[in-house]
């Protein structure tokens, strides 16, 4: 048992961090580490200075523009990033519909739409959700029915997406739609590449609880999509959404920016006074933030475990990590809103967004932290929700 | 980073797992604690044979110099088999001496007898007002003549009746009265059982383990019984506690791991509303978050027996006192879904998942509850600057 680091993994975590300490805009770290709401150009000016170094799709083989890093340093990396405070790379055209492409996609998807997502010329986002489905995504109902004329074949979509993250900016979106109603739910449906852009779709957005704008509702009114853009086989959908769905095996456990938060947590402590002193010094507090901190080490710990497991694919363990992941960035949450307390209150939507420069309060680091706090209500029910992810371990690893 | 136990770990390992199998099953380890001895000789002797008593003991003194992953991988069979031989008690014992020795104390022959199988030891360092901070000692040595003359008593010793030699911890008589909970002034005795003025009154827990109460009235020692001074008491002590707990970490891991395969089995099998009972959701996620904890706790168990080599006393404090924490976390909640999903059967002494049950609830009691080991850890350097470091080192 060894458990450190190699020579070769510690000095390729300086290189991140050297990186980072010279690329990573002021401004935009700025904007992560106090929980202000980033903007598409923000987004994207990160994107293309990665891009820029070959760091976007860490994810990637060598053959698609991938830097050909190891699982570890895929994870040293989005460590550091977290750590330092980067904004997300948005992952639905990285990692969630390229490697669908790469696996199953046809030549010509891959040699025209992967440059494209490393480039950042396509916004992409996800159609998976719909009304009504919840986590039980195979009983969608958009239907997608194939027909030709004089220019070809094509698909006709009809239906409705829902929780389409930042679809508001998309000029892409990968579907999973339905092309066989005559047979079991899973195996009619069929993965399409459509372009937003096309005459026929609405964009609805859905105000979250933190009156934010982050997720839509998307509409498809007789939208023709070519045949082309169909993925793989007709009717095998289910099978790529499976494959991406499993794709991601630990960074989903978010330890890195987890730590940030943390030691963020711990700053406030130390700057906020109770009954005369540091609230950090403060029993009932210190034991719920020592408790949590022990929590992450652990989650950590394991995290590195799975790693360390020869085999690469994605695992059942994934549930494992998602679901402490979640808990633990939720419970962080609201110890950040604990330690502020009612200065937690004031809501500055013009301050969240960038557009001035202070909060109203002028306590700009305390400001936009109930808005997190709700925002992080989502952590726990997207991706599959922490009751799925329940019954996957149950399921998968325990074999109830 | 390298997870894997190596050939020797995994040896060790599979040797007790089929000692155990054979000879220390369920009917076999309750005839154990239901008798006069409450320990079996014949264990203790296969114990020896397999090479347990010379694993921690260093190769000068007839031992295996085994390191403190080599102790998990141990304590953890133990656990799974719930073994009640003084063989905890022993080690942790010898990591006294083995830290003693460093300081200058003759201990070769001690260890020598120990990894032979000769010697079983006993660690007397908790009394009546300690609860978990073994650095309150009230048992005071006077300096006399060329000894010292020890007088206290020393409650809830683990192990002390079954013990060849007694480890003690006292609280030097220069000391100031205020002084009865720091950490300078602490001096550790090794003396034999049978010394004159020692009084033990042995018991049973309820874990099926045994513990003793020891009485030391007026008990001289000579200047050689004296394992650790002034200089060295305190830091012995707290690192031998250290090691202590991470053992106890692994032998809970052990336990939770039998515990949890069990209840998934019983799950498989018992019948209800006519399908096993693991096909509802409620108990499937009763099972899942149990599972949560045991690989929290496994992940934590294993960093604190890793951190034990470290060379900053804040790093391996801050491990050991992350993991007991975790571990009793996991230990209380495994323990008591485990008997909760047992239905009626969970509750009685008839079923083993009882007695993991009561083991586990009785680690949380030794070396530290989860309110201690929480404590210590806020009260380590670093903890409120905001500095969090890669724990993996």
């Amino acid at each position: 048992m060894d458990l450190n680091y190699s020579n070769e993994d510690l000095a390729f975590r300086i290189e991140v961090r050297a990186f980072l300490d010279a690329e990573l805009p002021a401004d935009l770290q700025q904007k992560v580490r106090k929980h202000l709401r980033l903007s598409k150009e923000d987004s994207v000016r990160w994107h293309k200075i990665l891009a820029a170094k070959g760091w976007v799709a860490p994810g990637w083989p060598v053959e698609f523009g991938g830097p050909g890093w190891t699982a570890t340093q895929r994870h040293i990396f989005e460590e550091e990033c977290a750590r330092a405070g980067t904004p997300q790379i948005m992952p639905f055209g990285v990692n969630m519909v390229a490697p669908v492409i790469m696996a199953f996609g046809s030549q010509a998807q891959k040699d025209y739409y992967l440059p494209r997502i490393l480039s950042c010329e396509d916004w992409w986002c996800q159609g998976y959700s719909e009304p009504g489905a919840g986590s039980d995504l195979a009983s969608l109902k958009t239907t997608a029915v194939r027909h030709a004329d004089a220019d070809g074949d094509y698909y006709l979509v009809n239906g409705q997406k829902t929780w389409t993250t930042l679809a508001q900016h998309a000029d892409m979106i990968f579907c999973l739609v339905r092309t066989d109603t005559g047979v079991r739910k899973q195996e009619g449906i069929s993965f399409l590449l459509i372009d937003m852009h096309s005459p026929g779709i609405t964009v609805r957005p859905i105000i979250m609880l933190d009156e934010d704008h982050e997720v839509n509702e998307v509409f498809f009114d007789n939208v023709r999509v070519p045949a082309s853009n169909l993925v793989g086989q007709e009717n095998r959908g289910w099978t790529y959404a499976k494959y991406l769905l499993g794709h991601e095996r630990t960074g989903i456990a978010a330890v890195g920016r987890s730590k940030r938060e943390l030691a963020f947590v711990k700053t406030l402590a130390a700057r906020e006074n109770k009954s005369g002193l540091p609230l950090i010094e403060d029993p009932l507090f210190a034991a719920k933030l020592a408790s949590l901190e022990i929590e992450l080490m652990a989650l950590e710990m394991t995290v590195l475990r799975v790693l360390a497991r020869p085999n690469q694919a994605p695992g059942p363990e994934a549930s494992v990590l998602k679901v402490r992941g979640t808990e633990i960035q939720q419970a962080l949450s609201e110890l950040m809103v604990e330690a502020v307390g009612p200065m937690a209150l004031p809501f500055d939507p013009a301050y969240l967004e960038g557009e001035r420069e202070h909060s109203l309060v002028g306590d700009d680091e305390a400001a936009p932290l109930l808005a997190h706090y709700f925002n992080y209500r989502k952590t726990s029910i997207y991706g599959g929700s922490n009751e799925i992810q329940r019954n996957i371990i149950s399921q998968m690893i325990l074999g109830l | 980073m390298d997870f894997n136990f190596n050939p020797e770990q995994l040896q060790f390992a599979d040797a007790l797992k089929r000692w155990i199998g054979r000879d220390y099953g369920f009917e076999a380890r309750r005839a154990i604690i239901h008798s006069q001895a409450g320990v079996s000789d014949a264990a203790w002797a296969t114990l020896a044979e397999l090479g347990m008593t010379a694993l921690p003991v260093a190769e000068a003194h007839g031992g295996f110099s085994g390191s403190a992953v080599d102790m998990f991988v141990v304590m953890r069979e133990l656990g799974r088999g719930l073994v009640v031989e003084p063989y905890f008690a022993t080690v942790l014992g010898a990591e006294f001496l083995r830290l003693g020795a460093q300081a200058g104390f003759a201990a070769a022959e001690l260890l020598e007898r120990v990894a032979g199988g000769e010697l079983k030891l006993a660690c007397a360092l908790g009394e009546r007002q300690s609860r978990h901070d073994l650095f309150d000692i009230a048992t005071r040595a006077q300096a006399s003549g060329d000894g010292w003359t020890i007088s206290g008593e020393k409650k809830v010793v683990i192990h002390g009746f079954e013990a060849g030699a007694l480890i003690v911890s006292a609280r030097a008589g220069g000391s100031e009265g205020g002084g009865q909970r720091e950490h300078g002034g602490v001096l550790l005795f090794v003396l034999p059982a049978d010394t004159p003025g020692v009084t033990v009154t042995g018991y049973r827990t309820l874990d099926g383990q045994r513990a003793a109460d020891i009485r030391f009235d007026g008990v001289q020692l000579t200047r050689a019984q004296l394992l650790a001074d002034e200089a060295a008491g305190a830091d012995i002590l707290d690192a031998t506690l250290d090691y202590g707990a991470a053992l106890l970490c692994a032998e809970a891991l052990g336990a939770m791991e039998a515990l949890f395969e069990a209840t998934l089995d019983y799950l498989k099998t018992r019948q209800q509303f006519g399908a096993p009972i693991g096909k509802f959701q409620a108990l499937q996620h009763r099972m899942a978050d149990m599972f949560v904890h045991l690989e929290q706790a496994h992940s934590m168990a294993l960093l604190a027996a890793v951190k034990m080599a470290a060379t900053d006393p804040v790093e391996r404090r801050r491990a050991v006192s992350a993991a007991k924490y975790r571990v009793n976390q996991a230990a209380r909640f495994v323990g008591q879904q485990a008997v909760q999903l047992h239905g009626g059967m969970g509750v009685t002494d008839e079923l083993p998942a009882a007695h993991y049950f009561k083991r586990l609830a009785a680690i949380e009691l030794q070396l530290g509850d989860s309110d201690h080991h929480l404590a210590r850890f806020i009260a380590q350097p670093g903890f409120a600057t905001g500095v969090v470091e890669a724990e993996a080192a």
